[in-house]
């Protein structure tokens, strides 16, 4: 094979089986999408005006009651006003109540040459219109309009691809600390319990020093304190492991057990609650229409990033990974680059227990179970050697992608839990193995 | 072998090479570093494939496809970093491999009269109930020569077998080698330095550029002639010391203690000098480079610099003051293989090229492509891996590093081993142009000659402690230094 093509390849390798997984997942989704909201409502008026000269018609807007429902009935009334029409009624409703407002208009006696509907209330017109209109002869000229529906994978829709990467923005955050801790050639399996110990701090701050009322400052106080707590255990970690030599396979064992059970005990084994809606503001918050977890997952990587490839820590990080003593007798600060990356960790998975308390306004000491192996898997599948010293920042987020696109693919395509589970294991090993061979062909 | 090509990406390591090898002799394989000498003995020992060209034994044509085969075909061969397991004893690692079953009851009494047999053989004398990682370097050379030799090998490859042995243990490999060719076992010999050749080899063959250019009987042959074939032009001079001033003391150690390795040694280095420091391997020449860079600390002992004491409590701090080590071994300590070259020159060099931890990597670039180009590092660029690089221009880059940081003292811990003539003249002309600028140069080195041709001092250590110094150097021969140097 082209080297330049085996090169690109190894590079790039994850990104492509990213696309394909896509892709697959697109073709088995495609399924018969009817448009609601703004664009679909103002489109719907521009045909209907330019078949048939409107102006003062009247008009009943008819939609199924739940989801977005309400909001794409105010947007057919308000277009239909905009293009001169006399909105009689706007009935968000179940098929019970658009029968009634069929009925009133009919006994009314107004003409109604003008249903605007959703899908399902277009359904409902064309099945009863026709016996209605015997009983009321005004209904006979009514005509039903519904967005014209197309073709679309259900996976591609935009709220999907924002929901996965909603879903993976903890696991990615506290991946980018993982990924550094495995280019030193270490390992963190504390962090699904840094999680948990996190979010119990925070909401036990914000209780004790907010009482029933806490303000944002108190808010901000917790957040502060759970991050600054998990930092403070990943050092810890970070000055076993250089301070004793002890593996960190084992010293993270033993903080794993500790933080997740004294996040239990902290939280008397309940969930802590904070007692302000505000809390919800990074978890479920939206800035420019992207969910606040989502932008803070995007500048985070893109710092990370810089930080590995443009700053001297970043390349002490991969030469303390690749050669421990060549990098000493470089006069690398190896164990203070140690201590960094497990604190740094540290500092991530606190993070990543604040935004998981604040989607849930709890702080709750089961959060994060077995967290931390979707976060090693995540940085293994993104390319990085668990020898050390290699290792892409962004592969890990390709890495976490492909996790979070399986794990949403699977639940569009309804395969059950269990099935999944085996999925990514099966995922897991091709990664590595496609990481053996890639090792090989160098 | 003959008309064997080999090609890697970019490189035609290989060009048409033969090579001929009789029956109880010992041919000698020479050649800068980069030649191809490696690659070639690689595909002996079943690690390359050629791409085209034949080899044959006893007149057959064989295909090597892997280690197994050059060991089912006769070819053992020794590589220049050993493959030895650490934790197991010299017997299990000389019958590793080739253990009668998969799973079977080893018989270990049959190994250990063997492996005694073998020891006997190969005139030394070592328990083979000894772990690998308790034994001398020499030893372990002699057990990988036991474990060649295990295998009823009729072709032994050997990969510069002397470059981590002392003197005497040299001489001691050269009667094992007569030994073996006796007993009809024909000997591949690489190895950098001219003087063994001539005592040890029959014939010579020399690659240059990957291409064989000339295979001539050592009878006859002057080092003038071999440099010549080597470099494909003469060298005048092998050492081309300068006379330099010497300045005041710019280094001192008095009474370094550490362990059996270092006992009360007190050295100094003037500014524009080179101190030799010699003496056989393990008598603490490395253990006491090591402390005066902070990569040990002493048990008791000062360091001074221009006169005043110096704390260094680790390698960031020698370096901090003007200090800086040239491993013995660039492999595993002098470099980080995996990464690029840029990335290895940047190591110690990161502060003067970066403002708040942001590096400028257009200025880091420039100065490592200044340094590649003053120092001819053969290299496709700053962003080769170090690991792909041959063994001398790996050297250079240690030596870019610091010379970038400019450091004042420079301790040289074996800076020529596994470096070809061509490299090993350039190295000690920029040793030259260093004392010329006042640095102080402390050269470790197991080379007599090197030490002889290069050091405006010697001094020889023994057992950890200093037991001798040669001032008038020019008029010092090897066994004035040997004499000392064996106690």
């Amino acid at each position: 094979m082209n080297m330049n093509l085996k090169k690109t390849l190894s590079d790039y390798g994850t990104i492509l089986v990213l696309i394909l997984l896509g892709l697959g997942f697109s073709i088995v989704t495609i399924e018969e999408q009817w448009p609601t909201g703004n664009k679909a409502a103002k489109s719907l008026l521009q045909d209907v005006i330019s078949t048939s000269p409107a102006n003062g018609s009247n008009v009943l807007v008819l939609v199924r009651q739940g989801g977005d429902g309400k909001a794409f009935a105010d947007a057919l009334a308000s277009e239909s006003v905009a293009a001169g029409l006399n909105v009689l009624q706007i009935a968000v409703t179940q098929p019970v109540g658009a029968r009634k407002a069929l009925i009133s208009i009919g006994q009314s006696g107004n003409s109604l040459p003008f249903i605007f509907a959703d899908r399902h209330m277009a359904n409902f017109c064309n099945e009863q219109l026709p016996r209605l209109s015997t009983q009321h002869p005004s209904l006979s000229t009514a005509r039903v309009f519904t967005p014209s529906s197309h073709k679309w994978p259900n996976f591609l829709k935009k709220e999907n691809l924002l929901n996965i990467l909603k879903q993976i923005s903890v696991v990615a955050i506290i991946a980018i600390g993982m990924t550094m801790i495995i280019i030193t050639a270490g390992i963190d399996l504390s962090v699904g319990s840094l999680i948990a110990f996190s979010g119990v701090i925070t909401a036990l701050v914000i209780q004790s020093v907010g009482g029933g009322t806490p303000t944002t400052t108190h808010l901000f106080l917790g957040a502060f304190s759970g991050i600054i707590a998990c930092g403070l255990i990943g050092m810890f970690t970070g000055g076993m492991v250089t301070a004793f030599g002890i593996p960190a396979f084992i010293v993270t064992l033993g903080v794993m057990f500790v933080a997740r059970g004294m996040s239990f005990i902290l939280a008397d084994s309940d969930p802590v609650l904070v007692a302000n809606p505000d809390f919800g503001w990074l978890g479920r918050g939206e800035l420019l229409g992207l969910p606040n977890t989502v932008l803070l997952m995007a500048l985070l990587f893109i710092l990370a990033h810089l930080l590995m490839t443009r700053t001297s820590v970043g390349r002490y990080i991969y030469a303390v990974g690749g050669n421990p003593e060549a990098a000493r007798l470089s006069g690398v600060p190896v164990k203070w680059v140690l201590v960094f990356v497990y604190t740094l960790c540290g500092v991530l998975a606190g993070l990543g227990g604040v935004m998981e308390a604040s989607l849930h306004v709890t702080g709750d000491p089961k959060a994060g179970n077995m967290l931390e192996l979707q976060v090693i898997a995540a940085v293994v599948v993104g390319g990085t050697s668990l020898a050390g010293g290699q290792g892409r920042i962004f592969g890990t987020l390709v890495g976490a992608l492909i996790i979070g696109v399986i794990r949403n693919g699977m639940n569009l395509t309804g395969v059950e839990a269990h099935m999944q589970s085996v999925v990514y294991g099966v995922v897991i090993l091709i990664a590595v193995l496609v990481d053996r061979l890639k090792a090989k062909i160098r | 072998m003959s008309g064997i090509h080999k090609r890697f990406p970019g490189v035609h390591a290989l060009k048409d090479v033969d090579l001929e090898l009789h029956t109880g002799e010992c041919l000698a394989l020479l050649g800068e570093n980069g030649a191809g000498k490696s690659t070639l003995i690689k595909m002996l020992g079943g690690a390359h494939l050629p791409d085209e060209g034949t080899i044959s034994f006893n007149g057959n044509p064989i295909q090597i496809h892997g280690p197994q085969d050059a060991l089912a075909a006769g070819i053992a061969v020794i590589y220049q970093e050993f493959n030895l397991v650490p934790w197991l004893s010299a017997r299990e690692n000389i019958f590793l491999g080739q253990e009668p079953g998969r799973v079977c009851i080893l018989p270990a009494k049959r190994e250990r009269e063997r492996a005694v047999e073998l020891f006997k053989q190969l005139g030394a004398d070592i328990d083979p109930a000894t772990l690998c990682c308790d034994l001398t370097v020499a030893e372990q050379q002699i057990v990988e020569i036991a474990k060649a030799l295990a295998t009823d090998a009729r072709i032994l490859v050997m990969d510069e077998p002397s470059a981590a042995l002392s003197p005497r243990e040299v001489d001691g490999l050269f009667r094992v080698i007569d030994g073996l060719k006796e007993r009809g076992i024909g000997i591949i010999y690489i190895s950098h330095r001219l003087d063994e050749i001539f005592t040890v080899a029959d014939r010579v063959t020399f690659l240059r550029d990957g291409a064989h250019v000339g295979t001539r009987p050592i009878v006859g042959l002057t080092r003038g002639d071999m440099i010549e074939l080597m470099v494909g032009r003469s060298i005048d001079q092998e050492y081309p010391k300068e006379i330099t001033e010497i300045g005041d003391v710019r280094i001192a150690c008095k009474g370094l203690n550490r362990g059996k390795k270092v006992q009360d040694v007190s050295l100094e280095v003037r500014r524009g000098e080179i101190v030799g420091l010699t003496g056989l391997v393990g008598s603490g020449r490395t253990e006491t480079a090591r402390i005066l860079f902070g990569a040990d600390r002493p048990e008791s002992g000062t360091i001074m610099m221009n006169g005043s004491e110096l704390q260094i409590r680790n390698p960031r701090d020698a370096i901090a003051t003007g200090i800086c080590l040239l491993t013995e071994d660039r492999k595993s300590q002098g470099l980080v293989l995996g990464q690029t070259v840029l990335e290895n020159f940047g190591l110690p060099n990161l502060k003067s090229f970066s403002r708040f931890s942001w590096i400028d990597l257009g200025r880091e670039r420039s100065s490592i492509e200044d340094h590649g180009r003053q120092l001819q590092i053969k290299m496709t660029g700053p962003d080769q891996v170090a690991a792909t690089l041959s063994g001398g221009n790996q050297q250079k880059v240690v030596l870019a590093k610091w010379l970038e940081r400019n450091a004042e003292v420079l301790l040289f811990d074996e800076p020529t081993r596994g470096i070809d003539v061509g490299a090993k003249y350039e190295i000690y002309q920029l040793m030259n142009r260093l004392v010329a600028k006042g640095k102080a140069i402390l050269m470790i080195s197991s080379e007599l000659p090197e030490v002889l041709g290069m050091s405006d001092r010697i001094v020889v250590m023994h057992e950890g402690r200093i037991k001798g110094e040669i001032t008038d150097v020019p008029n010092a021969t090897q066994q004035d230094i040997m004499k000392i140097a064996v106690g």
